[in-house]
């Protein structure tokens, strides 16, 4: 069998319902204790092993959520618009459920870089808000987020919501490179990124570490977060096909 | 370090501890309201199943 035929077949297996649903249990169950282990790491890094910074004395330290939250706004958002565009194009259900599902946790992480930028602000910049590119251009993001949340619930069939939906986050992804680049297209009061280079970061390894954990156990929360949400509304949808049913059975029997 | 030093932050405590709160309000409530729905759903359909199950 070919390489090409394989991939598709994979493919085919992976975006079918129960097999998605069986081995969503097996990724959530790794993605938690890898988060958890991340969350410890990054912490215990970030907020005891890191020194104070030389420039923003132990304030820096808010970076730690900071921008993990911000890259997943951005990274969340990219699924959403991706997979929002295979439901589009080739129909795929369970494409348009993890587009819906994305959502709430991208605009989560949107609220929680908008927020924690604003509370850094207060102390570096003497304000807890600038309209400047950068925060103007995510506030546009939180937005885009909360219309196509908005839009899900509009329409009584899903599928014509999850279409729209699809429309809407694609046309606003343009927004992603204009927030990556804002900081170096305008003059803004947001720092560049510190580590765009990766072989020569401009931060120490002892400030560096600890935000790679972060950033780790924000993406492993993404997943077990996302993958509960999918698992139910597999559920849901599928709730009339045998074997959803023999699982409500074997359910039961573990509960009774 | 003790732990006053630690609690204080360098100053900034009033700026850290309330990010990193709202950090894991956010957080915890990406994980409970998922898990409380799927099992809802669950208990739902399960509901459903019976009283089907038993008309026939």
């Amino acid at each position: 069998m070919s390489l090409y035929k394989k991939c598709h077949r994979w493919f085919h297996q992976f975006a079918s319902p129960k097999y998605f649903y069986d081995i969503s249990h097996i990724i959530s169950k790794y993605a938690i204790v890898v988060c958890i282990i991340c969350f410890i790491a990054g912490l215990y890094g970030g907020l005891i092993l890191a020194p104070a910074d030389y420039q923003q004395g132990d304030s820096f330290r808010i970076m730690y959520v900071h921008v993990p939250a911000a890259w997943m706004a951005l990274f969340v958002y990219v699924v959403m618009a991706v997979a929002g565009g295979i439901g589009l194009i080739w129909h795929i259900k369970l494409a348009e459920i993890v587009a819906r599902n994305s959502a709430p946790i991208g605009a989560s992480f949107t609220f929680l870089a908008l927020v924690s930028g604003a509370i850094w602000g207060k102390p570096m910049w003497g304000a807890y808000w600038v309209w400047d590119a950068r925060l103007t251009s995510f506030l546009i993001l939180f937005f885009l987020y909360l219309g196509y949340i908005a839009l899900q619930s509009a329409f009584e069939d899903r599928r014509v919501a999850a279409r729209a939906g699809a429309i809407l986050a694609l046309v606003g992804i343009v927004n992603i490179p204009i927030i990556h680049y804002s900081v170096e297209w305008w003059s803004t009061l947001h720092q560049g990124s510190i580590i765009s280079q990766i072989d020569k970061p401009t931060v120490h390894m002892s400030m560096l570490i600890p935000l790679i954990f972060m950033v780790l156990a924000f993406k492993t929360f993404y997943v077990t977060s996302l993958l509960i949400r999918v698992r139910t509304e597999i559920l849901e949808y599928e709730s009339n096909t045998s074997w959803v049913k023999q699982l409500l059975r074997d359910y039961k029997n573990v509960t009774n | 370090m003790s732990l006053t030093d630690f609690l204080s932050m360098g100053g900034y405590a009033k700026y850290i501890w309330p990010v990193y709160g709202i950090c894991a309000v956010v957080l915890f409530l990406n994980i409970a309201l998922p898990i409380f729905r799927e099992r809802k759903v669950i208990r739902e359909l399960q509901k459903r199943l019976q009283s089907e199950e038993s008309k026939t």
